[in-house]
């Protein structure tokens, strides 16, 4: 999985030299009536770890999903390596990609990690980790299998490669689907609560795997309530609340120095 | 652990009750029932279980193709699909088989000599027999049965299992080839093996309309020979073992994917 480097030579370059992965601009999104997101906006460039915090219902995962549109947001602009998703209007009024073919591309390298871990269970772990290569991105299998058998070997999980979801511990699941995501050479990660659903004595071994990830250089924007985890791995630091961006900033001024009463009193009660 | 395989031959004391009376039964048939008959009607017999199992296999194989449309318009299907969809499902499910296959026999197969056009077609030589009938509403049956089967497990798949597959980019086509079908295959499968057995059970009906099934032999048997039970028992015993190869070869196929699913 070196090979990210050779991907990020063809973008390019934004002014500091770094190009922009995800731009998002002024982003809204309703649930019916519900108002998630107020005009939220959002910059990662390539070696970015941004942290998106907040407290249950601030619109974070919300957030993250909006950007592979897993959710469809209902106004705002979403770029993904310099390329903005198309949106239009459906005959219900929802927003939806004007282009599904463009949004399946985007997906295709985007490597999403879900807070349930959402393994196929019906394939063993390695038919899991090929499974995009081969019959997304058309890569031979032999060639998936050598990079997938790689990937397990480095979340280590070698000796798992022929098991079923069901018979691994979340933990196992987790850092499974991290390898998933990661065959698909993703331009950036995206996580989504990754330890959420762990017993807590499993939470360590996926992060470990998360920060050797961030460690490497490699772009994640990352939606996680460890927030000792996240002063530690994260370039920039997002605090929602109620659907907006309340505060942001680098990990040391948003855990050390606060301005908001909402961030403090939130790092307070989880801290 | 050497004598594990010794204790895996050992068989528990109520197997060794049921076999003994197993063959005393057996034994019992044989000595003092009437089996002379069996010669004269043994290649009759065989043409007749022959023509019992491909009816079976055809139908529900057909019938299976044409559910996994019908469970997939009523789980996920547009409004206009899933609505024939669930009418024909409630259609067929709501009446005797026994009638569908009458109306399909006696009603389209006495309509269809009225057309000389007909008559003339590459299709007539199939349609002025009854096994084409009997095929049809059998097919017909097992789809209406199976596409409400499907639904459920089409639904019954975890939400997050296709958010999974569209994240990574999927086509709409790849994930119900790749993921949601085979998971819904394996969870329908439990049920499909009742179902398989009791199509099995249907096939008798298709006797009513001159198909000579091995239900219809038995029959032949008894007007022939004014002998009632042997053939009767023997028919039961063909019931219950290609019932046995039903349930046993599911089975086989269930344990494919271990269990502990989602």
């Amino acid at each position: 999985m070196r090979t990210s480097g050779a991907i990020r030579e063809d973008i390019s370059t934004a002014p500091d030299g770094a190009a922009e992965a995800i731009h998002i601009e002024n982003l809204h999104k309703k649930f019916g009536e519900l108002h998630v997101l107020k005009g939220v906006s959002l910059s990662a460039r390539d070696g970015d770890v941004v942290a998106i915090i907040g407290g249950s219902g601030s619109g974070k995962s919300t957030l993250l999903r909006c950007i592979n549109c897993l959710e469809n947001p209902t106004s705002g602009i979403i770029r993904v390596n310099g390329e903005e998703i198309r949106l239009k209007s459906d005959s219900h009024g929802n927003t939806v990609p004007a282009d599904r073919r463009q949004i399946e591309r985007i997906r295709s390298r985007l490597g999403m990690v879900f807070q349930s871990f959402n393994l196929w269970s019906h394939m063993t772990l390695i038919e899991n980790v090929i499974e995009v290569p081969v019959h997304v991105l058309g890569i031979k299998r032999e060639e998936a299998i050598a990079t997938a058998e790689k990937l397990l070997a480095r979340v280590g999980l070698s000796d798992k490669r022929d098991v079923y979801p069901a018979f691994l511990s979340g933990g196992q699941q987790q850092r499974g689907a991290i390898a998933r995501a990661l065959a698909i050479q993703p331009r950036v990660m995206l996580f989504d609560e990754p330890t959420s659903a762990l017993d807590p004595e499993l939470v360590g071994e996926v992060l470990k795997v998360i920060a050797d990830l961030a460690r490497e250089g490699r772009t994640m924007i990352l939606v996680t309530h460890e927030m000792k985890f996240a002063r530690q791995v994260a370039s920039h630091v997002i605090y929602l609340y109620n659907g907006q961006v309340e505060e942001e900033g680098p990990p040391e001024q948003i855990f050390g120095t606060p301005r908001s009463e909402r961030l403090k009193q939130f790092i307070r009660n989880i801290g | 652990m050497q004598d594990l395989p010794r204790r895996a031959l050992r068989i528990p004391p109520h197997r060794i009750g049921l076999l003994v009376a197993a063959s005393a039964l057996v034994i019992f048939a044989a000595l003092f029932m009437r089996w002379d008959w069996l010669p004269d009607y043994y290649g009759l017999a065989l043409a007749g279980l022959w023509r019992t199992i491909w009816i079976l296999v055809v139908t529900c194989v057909l019938g299976f193709v044409i559910a996994v449309p019908l469970g997939l318009a009523q789980a996920g299907g547009p409004l206009w699909l899933a609505l024939p969809a669930r009418a024909f499902c409630t259609t067929i499910r709501g009446t005797p088989l026994l009638l569908q296959l009458w109306l399909l026999y006696f009603g389209l197969g006495s309509l269809f000599p009225q057309y000389p056009w007909i008559r003339e077609s590459e299709l007539w030589p199939y349609l002025r027999q009854a096994w084409p009938y009997a095929v049809l509403s059998l097919t017909l049956s097992f789809a209406a049965y199976e596409g409400e089967v499907m639904r459920g497990a089409f639904a019954g798949v975890p939400r997050g299992q296709l958010e999974a597959a569209r994240a990574f980019g999927m086509r709409r086509s790849a994930i119900l080839r790749r993921i949601w079908l085979p998971q819904a295959i394996h969870r329908a499968l439990p049920t499909l093996t009742g179902e398989t057995v009791l199509q099995l059970k249907a096939t008798p009906l298709v006797a009513t309309i001159t198909v000579v099934d091995i239900y219809a032999v038995a029959g032949r048997v008894r007007q022939d020979t004014f002998i009632i039970y042997e053939p009767l028992l023997l028919l039961a015993l063909v019931y219950l073992c290609i019932a046995g190869i039903i349930v046993f070869a599911f089975r086989r196929l269930e344990a494919r994917i271990p269990a502990r699913l989602g």
